[in-house]
C-alpha cells in the first residue's frame, strides 16, 4: 500500500486531521505515520474500517523513550574582543523536551495487506505524558497499551483498565525509560549498609509499611 | 489489588473488598485466587476469579511473576548478544524465537540468506511446530483430568524431536541455532535419515492419538462449545496462530507475508469452524499433519550450499539507522521482533511482539458463564508460555 495514498485518503475523510510521514531509511521500507492526538481516534476508525484500507488487525503496539538530548550548535555572534568588533564562533546549547513516542503496527486480515505503523508522540516525559487510547478500536491494544503505561509511564486516556501489567502494584518507577536508574538488589541484601542501606530504608518505607517488615 | 502475600486459595468476598460489576449480590460469590503455584497455569501465571456457585462471573489475569526485562537488557547488549537469550521467551520451541530475531534484523540490515540456510530454517521451524502441537495437546489431556498417559505418548515423540535438535545444535531447548544470514553449523553426518525415521513415526502417533482421545465423548462433552471465540471479536483482540485459525480467521503469515521460501511449498492452513476448545485442540492436531507435508518437501528439495551469508558481519555489527518489524508464524501464533538502530552496536529499542500474551487478551471473553474446572482446559487450549507472556 502506497502511504501517501493512504495519507490523502485520511485526510479528506477525517476533517481537521494532522498527518505526517515519517520516513524510514533501513532497507525494510516501513515507513510510518504520525498522527495527531486529538484525532487519532478518529483516524483509527477510519483506517479500520474504510473499504479498500479495512486495516481490522492491530498486531503490535509499543513505546520508545526519546530522552531530552542537548544540541551544540556552532554560531559566528559579533563581539567585542579587546575593543575590537569581531565576528567570533559561540557555542550554543538548546536542549530538546524529549518525548514518549507510541507505535501501533496495523495489518488487514481482510485484504492480506501491511504493515502500516502509525505513530503518536507525548508532549513531553513528565505531565504531558497522555496520549488517547485506541482500545475501544482494536481490542488488542487493551494490555499492550497497559505495558507501555506500566513501563513507559504513558497515560492512556479512555482505556478501560489501566493498571500496571507486569510490575508490581506498589512500584514506582518506569524501568523501559533510558534514564531509569535500577535499584541495588537491596531486598535480598544479607548485610545491607551504607548507601545501599539509605536507599533500601527509603525505599521500603515508601513501599512497605513497618510493620509488615520494612527497615525504619 | 496487592500482591504482597500469595493470598490464601478462598477469601471470602466481603475481607478483599473488590465489588464484582455484574452478577447477584456480592454475599454470594466467592473470590479465588488461581495460581501463580497452581499446576494448571503452565507456569507461575494468575486469575483473579469471582465465582457466583461454580460459575465464572469475573475473571482478571495477573502477569509479572516472571518478569525480567527482556526487552531492557537487549537494549544493553549487541544484536548478536540477544539471540541466545530469544531462546528464553517461548522456550518450547526456542528455534522459531531465533528465526523470528534473525528475520527482523535481516530486514533491518537488508541481509540476504542463502538457499541452503533457508531450507534448514524451514525444517527445524517445522519441527519446532510438531514438537509444540504434541506437547500442547499432552498438556491439554492432563488438563482435563487425563492422568499420565495421553502426556508421556506427546512427550515420547517430543523427546525424539529434541534429540534431532540436540545432534544439530548441541543443546535440546536453548538452541542459539540462528545467525544473521544463515544458520549456526550445518546438518551433521546422518541427521537427515535419521529425521526421517522420526517423522515416519509421527503419523502413526497421531492416529492412534486421534483414535484414542478425539472422538472420547468424554472428551467432547468437556471441550465442545466451552470457551467459544467469535471471529469478529479474535480479530479485534490481536489473536494469531492456531487460535485465530480455530475461530475461522483465514490468516497464516506463511501463506500471507511468504517469508523464507514458504511460497516453495504446498500445504493446507486448517480452519475451525466453532471457535471452542474443542476446534483448538483439532487445529493443532491437522496443522502437525501439515507439517509433516511441509518437511517432507523440505528434506526432498534441500540444496547443497553455505549455509551462511559470507558478507555479514558477526563481530562489530551495526546497522545503518532505521527501523523494521519482523514477523513470522511461530506455534504460538504471530511472534514480531520490532528493532530500532540508532548506528550504534546495540539496538536502541528491542520489542517483542509477544503471542502467548496478546492470546491471553479474550481469556476473560471465554471463561464468563463457564464453569471452574473449565478455566483450566480454557487457558491449555490457549497455549501459553510464561517466558513469553512475561518477559
Amino acid at each position: 500500500m502506497d502511504l501517501e495514498k493512504i495519507k490523502s485518503e485520511v485526510e479528506a475523510n477525517v476533517p481537521g486531521c494532522r498527518l505526517e510521514t515519517v520516513a524510514n531509511p533501513s532497507p525494510s521500507v516501513q515507513h510510518s505515520l504520525r498522527l495527531d492526538p486529538e484525532h487519532a481516534v478518529a483516524v483509527a476508525t477510519f483506517l479500520r474500517d474504510a473499504v479498500g484500507l479495512r486495516f481490522d488487525f492491530c498486531s503490535n503496539v509499543t513505546g520508545i523513550d526519546w530522552p531530552p538530548t542537548e544540541v551544540s550548535q556552532k554560531v559566528k555572534v559579533r563581539r567585542l574582543v579587546e575593543g575590537v568588533e569581531q565576528e567570533v564562533d559561540e557555542v550554543q546549547k538548546t536542549t530538546t523536551p524529549g518525548s514518549i513516542e507510541v507505535v501501533y503496527h496495523l495489518f488487514s486480515i481482510e485484504l492480506k495487506h501491511g504493515p502500516l505503523v502509525l505513530r503518536m508522540s507525548t508532549q513531553d516525559r513528565d505531565a504531558g505524558v497522555h496520549l488517547p487510547s485506541l482500545t475501544h478500536v482494536w481490542r488488542s491494544a487493551e494490555f499492550q497499551e497497559r505495558e507501555i503505561f506500566d513501563l513507559f509511564g504513558v497515560v492512556f486516556d479512555g482505556h478501560p483498565d489501566l493498571r500496571r501489567l507486569l510490575m508490581w502494584d506498589e512500584f514506582v518507577d518506569h524501568p523501559m525509560r533510558r534514564d531509569y536508574i535500577e535499584p541495588d538488589d537491596f531486598e535480598y541484601e544479607p548485610t545491607a549498609h551504607d548507601e545501599v542501606l539509605r536507599r533500601a530504608q527509603q525505599h521500603q518505607s515508601e513501599t512497605r509499611p513497618a510493620d509488615e517488615g520494612g527497615i525504619r | 489489588m496487592s500482591t504482597a502475600a500469595f493470598p490464601a486459595a478462598v477469601l471470602p468476598t466481603q475481607q478483599i473488598g473488590s465489588e464484582p460489576t455484574s452478577g447477584p449480590s456480592t454475599e454470594q460469590l466467592l473470590e479465588l485466587s488461581m495460581g501463580p503455584q497452581h499446576p494448571s497455569t503452565h507456569g507461575v501465571f494468575r486469575m483473579n476469579v469471582v465465582l457466583d456457585g461454580e460459575r465464572v462471573v469475573r475473571l482478571k489475569p495477573v502477569f509479572g511473576y516472571l518478569h525480567r526485562n527482556h526487552e531492557k537488557i537487549a537494549e544493553s547488549e549487541t544484536y548478536l548478544g540477544s539471540m541466545p537469550y530469544t531462546d528464553r521467551l517461548d522456550y518450547i520451541c526456542p528455534l522459531t524465537n531465533n528465526w523470528a530475531y534473525a528475520l527482523a534484523v535481516e530486514k533491518l540490515a537488508g541481509i540476504q540468506v542463502p538457499e541452503r540456510a533457508e531450507y534448514l530454517r524451514v525444517i527445524v521451524g517445522e519441527l519446532t511446530r510438531l514438537q509444540n502441537h504434541a506437547c500442547l495437546v499432552g498438556f491439554l489431556m492432563q488438563d482435563m483430568g487425563c492422568s499420565g498417559t495421553p502426556l508421556m505418548y506427546a512427550f515420547r515423540q517430543r523427546e525424539m524431536v529434541l534429540d534431532l535438535f540436540e545432534a544439530l545444535t548441541g543443546a535440546r531447548m536453548m538452541c542459539n541455532y540462528m545467525r544473521f544470514g544463515g544458520c549456526r553449523v550445518d546438518l551433521p553426518a546422518g541427521w537427515l535419515d535419521q529425521t526421517k525415521k522420526v517423522l515416519q513415526q509421527f503419523p502413526r502417533f497421531l492416529d492412534e492419538f486421534e483414535r484414542l482421545l478425539i472422538g472420547n465423548e468424554i472428551l467432547m462433552g468437556r471441550t465442545q462449545g466451552i470457551g467459544v471465540l467469535s471471529k469478529e471479536l479474535a480479530v479485534s483482540a490481536g489473536i494469531s496462530g492456531p487460535m485465530a485459525r480455530a475461530s475461522g480467521v483465514d490468516y497464516d503469515i506463511r501463506k500471507v507475508d511468504r517469508y523464507g521460501i514458504y511460497d516453495r511449498f504446498a500445504f493446507r492452513v486448517p480452519l475451525g469452524s466453532h471457535g471452542d476448545v474443542y476446534d483448538r485442540l483439532m487445529i493443532r492436531v491437522l496443522e502437525m499433519r501439515e507439517s509433516l507435508g511441509i518437511l517432507d518437501q523440505a528434506m526432498r528439495d534441500l540444496p547443497a550450499g553455505p549455509i551462511v551469508d559470507p558478507k555479514t558481519k558477526i563481530r562489530g555489527f551495526r546497522p545503518k539507522p532505521g527501523e523494521a518489524y519482523g514477523r513470522i508464524e511461530a506455534p504460538k501464533g504471530e511472534l514480531g521482533f520490532y528493532l530500532i538502530s540508532d548506528g550504534s552496536p546495540n539496538p536502541y529499542r528491542y520489542r517483542v511482539r509477544p503471542p502467548s500474551l496478546i492470546n491471553l487478551t479474550v481469556l476473560e471473553d471465554l471463561c464468563l458463564g463457564h464453569n471452574v474446572a473449565d478455566i483450566v482446559i480454557i487457558l491449555g487450549s490457549v497455549d501459553i508460555v510464561l517466558g513469553e507472556v512475561d518477559r
